[in-house]
């Protein structure tokens, strides 16, 4: 469940690359370019895909470092193997929240 | 002897060599972790400088981008992410796709997609750091 979950998340990253480099060629072609990338990512979709693209790599990357553990060889009995789960679809439930309140707080600011 | 058995076919040059059948040896699996191992302080950065820019202006988002440090950690950033990416993706078709042709299609597409978006994404950094 969760191992299909790492591929679905870096599947839906790599897409997801594209609003970044659409994002950052936006900034190098000018004001209007920028304008026009900036209202698509602040509409209702735009927001949406935001948050998803957030959750999407805060679970990666929380995964990813169980991996990289695995890898070195750590963590593989079945009860830390569990745990170390949680903690990871946690730690991305939770740094998603603290971006966004964060991100929020910068608009409001 | 240490590294032979009967179920050991490979010549000795073929163990020698630890290739394997995709002539590749480990190499894949090692370019996914250090680019991992890569993204791990550089994607919080992401996350945390993003956050901080957050509804700015073109002008200010223009030249933050374009500071040396910032176009330094953004240069970083889209070369580990697009070798990661495509690293990945290419053992999801391999897993995923089974017609031959179709796979290595996909996986060229694949490559040939992240190597125009990357450099797309440098250039863009490089254009704001040095000025049209």
């Amino acid at each position: 469940m969760l191992s299909i979950l790492h591929r679905l998340t870096g599947v839906a990253l790599a897409v997801g690359t594209l609003l970044l480099v659409w994002w950052l060629v936006a900034a190098a072609a000018g004001p209007d370019a920028f304008a026009t990338a900036q209202a698509f990512l602040s509409s209702f979709i735009g927001l949406l895909l935001l948050f998803g693209w957030t959750f999407a790599l805060f679970y990666h990357l929380a995964n990813g470092i169980r991996h990289l553990a695995w890898d070195a060889g750590w963590g593989f009995e079945l009860g830390q193997v569990y745990a170390s789960g949680w903690v990871a679809l946690a730690a991305a439930a939770a740094l998603t929240a603290v971006s966004w309140i964060a991100g929020f707080a910068m608009m409001g600011a | 002897m240490a590294g032979k058995s009967a179920s050991d076919l490979r010549t000795p040059l073929g163990r020698a060599r630890g290739l394997g059948s995709a002539k590749d040896g480990t190499h894949h699996w090692w370019a996914q972790r250090l680019t991992a191992i890569a993204l791990v302080p550089l994607t919080v950065w992401f996350v945390a400088a993003l956050v901080a820019h957050a509804g700015g202006d073109h002008a200010t988002v223009a030249a933050w981008i374009g500071s040396p440090f910032t176009a330094l950690m953004f240069i970083l950033l889209i070369v580990a992410t697009f070798h990661h990416a495509q690293l990945g993706l290419q053992v999801v078709i391999e897993d995923y796709v089974h017609a031959e042709a179709g796979k290595v299609a996909l996986i060229i597409l694949v490559k040939f997609a992240a190597a125009v978006l990357g450099l797309a994404s440098v250039l863009a950094v490089l254009r704001l750091t040095f000025g049209a």
